[in-house]
């Protein structure tokens, strides 16, 4: 298959592997990568394609916080399925966050099962028509993701603003992804403690399709680790793995575009455009597992608010800790691996989620448990 | 007047006059056998051999919708019970249908779905002896749910007429009759909210020439299987539970359309996981793999039968997938539902 086929090639992956070895091996006095992948679409893939299996031990991926269902707070959660059990609403939604545990062990698979009217979609336009065909309803649709995401969102709400529908709303959950990385880099387990060792970056591939490869260039200058955008696919990876090392040996800290098919230094201007008249930045927004990071969370602009669910339901989001063994927290920073929680392949199954870096096939706990690495799967 | 197309009533479940006409109208038509004809509360079946092994099994069917590329409800349950027996190693005989029908449903729909099943019954050379039909109100259920049973008799070299179940032993192989995934990518395709365009069709389809192909050339079958709902990977998964033997499976080695791929890289589905409703995979001591292979490309719905994996010894209960990059990693049973990722 074309654009797929050409990028699982497995000859070109042993190639690549054996390069990446000899560039990892070849630092005076020997060294060790530890190279986070901040996406969780990079996280599925390395798991998938056994990725890891290819590397030599001395490369250690650390799995970031970019997976939308991960970092989303319990408290946001809560209000989703608040909106969903209310009875006039139609709640439409992606698939993937269905599975969430919020409080009380909730979750919108859950409330669908008692009765609210659930909806899952694969392309957020569908949720207009959702509300074109049932004008008697008020239809919500969950807005979650980040900058790969957002750009559809706001066009719909343009779009639902063009038609006048009067009963659609968003529930606006948009985050972006600079203010995580710098609070990785900025946390005091980088900075100070050493608990946590970040040499370099593999940068998100659709993020960066939108939001373009510029905005990576204040991380690598500013904090001195290299960055290197990647595709999706198995060859992609291996590429990005071995330019990060490469950029290591030499001592150098800048933005590489592996990905040259599909993203741009600049971006996708238009997309860049729509999400700008859609949305606001607010003063800040709580991350599950970062905290409240500034400026990092989108809201809806004033001349939408209509359109805010938030709004027009008068919801109350209240913030509520994690449950107390897990460890989400500290598997969403990459301090610990999945499997040094003590709640993993035995409490937390993807079946019976407690945390939800164990839902999603993109969470670190849930590509572990499905595709764990011979090596480090103890279950 | 009413110009409305016939529907079934909650009269035509009330064992009255409808019932009774929704009976021979529809059902004594399209099935008609000896047994259903004397309208009895259960049916009377000849003897068998005195060494007849039986083998009896039972499934639900709920597919929506019920009318998709490559067959429907009707073949499916037909198909789905008839598969169960054939991978048993038996020869199936005689089966059961119960019709639970929701209200509104249109009576041409439920005779093109009876008339699929006739055929199919026709086709797989069994007898639909018994039957039974219920109606319940709108919104009870999501049109039509079939459930049919299936009696058949093993085969002589069915794995199961041994005193002892064969176990997997090292280097044996682990054989499947053709592509994955027909049925899922086929079913999803239609599904309301998704309905993209593809020529690819259901592999439903009854399976049983493929056990007898490979019964004629393997008197040491170790287990049949037909990998339906949770795909490949839940069915290998079942063989080595609890075993000493694991198997490793070749990802580039396994059949699949350019249709279902392209649908998976763009739903984010893993083929090994889809449903398939007419496909064989089944475990052969290695010195058989070629002989069941060239047996199995012979039929019809096997031309793309193929040796996927080995078993082995390196990992006891468990299933690795060698993907095509040349790595290994855990291939585990399917959990929870299959849900579309966000991005």
């Amino acid at each position: 298959m074309k654009y797929i086929d050409e990028f699982r090639d497995h000859k070109v992956a042993r190639a690549l592997s054996l390069r990446i070895k000899e560039a990892a091996n070849s630092a005076h006095p020997p060294r060790e990568y530890h190279l986070m992948e901040f996406c969780g679409g990079h996280t599925y893939a390395l798991f998938r394609y056994g990725l890891t299996d290819l590397l030599p031990a001395n490369i250690k991926m650390v799995h970031g916080p970019g997976c939308p269902v991960c970092v989303l707070p319990i408290g946001r959660l809560d209000g989703a399925i608040e909106l969903a059990k209310r009875p006039e609403v139609i709640f439409v939604t992606y698939g993937d966050v269905m599975r969430v545990p919020a409080s009380d062990r909730q979750s919108l698979l859950k409330a669908r099962a008692e009765g609210a009217d659930i909806r899952m979609v694969y392309s957020c336009a569908d949720a207009l028509t959702i509300a074109q065909e049932n004008p008697s309803k008020e239809v919500v649709f969950f807005a979650i993701g980040f900058e790969t995401t957002t750009p559809a969102t706001a066009v719909i709400l343009q779009e639902a603003h063009r038609l006048a529908l009067k009963n659609f709303s968003i529930y606006c959950n948009h985050v972006i992804t600079p203010p995580a990385i710098s609070s990785l880099l900025e946390s005091p387990e980088v900075q100070n403690l050493g608990a946590l060792r970040l040499d370099g970056f593999i940068g998100p591939a659709h993020v960066s399709a939108v939001i373009g490869s510029k905005p990576f260039e204040a991380f690598s200058n500013h904090y001195k680790r290299p960055v290197v955008i990647s595709g999706f696919e198995p060859l992609d990876l291996l590429q990005a793995i071995l330019m990060l090392v490469n950029q290591l040996n030499e001592n150098r800290a800048c933005v590489e575009n592996q990905y040259t098919r599909v993203v741009t230094r600049e971006g996708n201007i238009r997309a860049q455009q729509s999400v700008a008249d859609a949305f606001e930045l607010k003063p800040t927004f709580l991350w599950r597992g970062l905290g409240k990071l500034p400026y990092s969370g989108l809201k809806i602009q004033e001349k939408y608010s209509a359109f805010d669910a938030e709004i027009r339901f008068g919801l109350n989001v209240h913030e509520v800790p994690d449950p107390k063994a897990c460890e989400c927290a500290s598997i969403v920073k990459g301090l610990k691996k999945p499997h040094e929680c003590k709640l993993f392949g035995k409490v937390c199954t993807p079946d019976n989620p407690i945390g939800a870096c164990m839902v999603s096939s993109e969470g670190a706990c849930g590509a572990y448990y499905r595709f764990g690495p011979m090596s480090e799967r103890r279950v | 007047m009413n110009n409305n197309p016939p529907s079934i009533t909650l009269a035509h479940g009330n064992g009255g006059k409808l019932t009774h006409e929704l009976i021979s109208k529809v059902f004594l038509d399209a099935f008609d056998s000896p047994e259903l004809r004397m309208k009895a509360d259960s049916a009377v079946l000849p003897p068998l051999g005195p060494q007849d092994r039986l083998v009896f099994t039972t499934d639900s069917h709920v597919v929506t919708p019920l009318f998709f590329p490559g067959g429907d409800i009707g073949k499916l349950s037909v198909a789905g019970t008839l598969n169960d027996l054939a991978v048993m190693g038996a020869r199936p005989l005689y089966l059961s249908v119960g019709f639970i029908i929701e209200e509104g449903f249109l009576v041409s729909d439920l005779k093109r779905v009876v008339s699929s099943m006739a055929l199919a019954a026709k086709e797989g050379g069994v007898r639909i002896v018994t039957g039974d039909t219920k109606v319940v109100e709108k919104g009870a259920a999501d049109g039509l749910f079939i459930n049919t049973s299936g009696i058949g008799v093993l085969l002589e070299g069915s794995p199961n007429l041994r005193t002892k179940a064969p176990a997997l032993e090292d280097t044996d192989a682990v054989i499947l009759s053709g592509s994955l995934g027909d049925h899922g990518i086929a079913v999803y395709s239609k599904r309301k909210g998704i309905d993209f365009k593809t020529d690819l069709q259901s592999d439903c389809a009854q399976i049983f020439p493929l056990v007898q192909a490979a019964l004629a050339v393997c008197p040491e079958i170790r287990i049949m299987r037909d990998p339906t709902r949770g795909g490949l990977a839940t069915t290998l998964n079942e063989f080595v539970a609890g075993q000493a033997m694991g198997i490793e499976l070749f990802e580039n080695k396994i059949p699949l359309k350019k249709e279902v791929k392209g649908a998976c890289e763009l739903l984010g589905f893993d083929p090994l996981y889809l449903a398939n409703e007419g496909k064989l995979v089944l475990v052969v001591p290695k010195a058989y793999a070629n002989a069941v292979c060239e047996a199995l490309q012979k039929c019809a719905i096997g031309r793309e039968a193929t040796v996927v994996g080995l078993v082995t010894k390196e990992v006891p209960g468990k299933v690795i997938l060698r993907t095509s990059l040349g790595s290994r990693r855990i291939l585990d049973m399917l959990t929870g539902e299959m849900l579309p990722r966000i991005c």
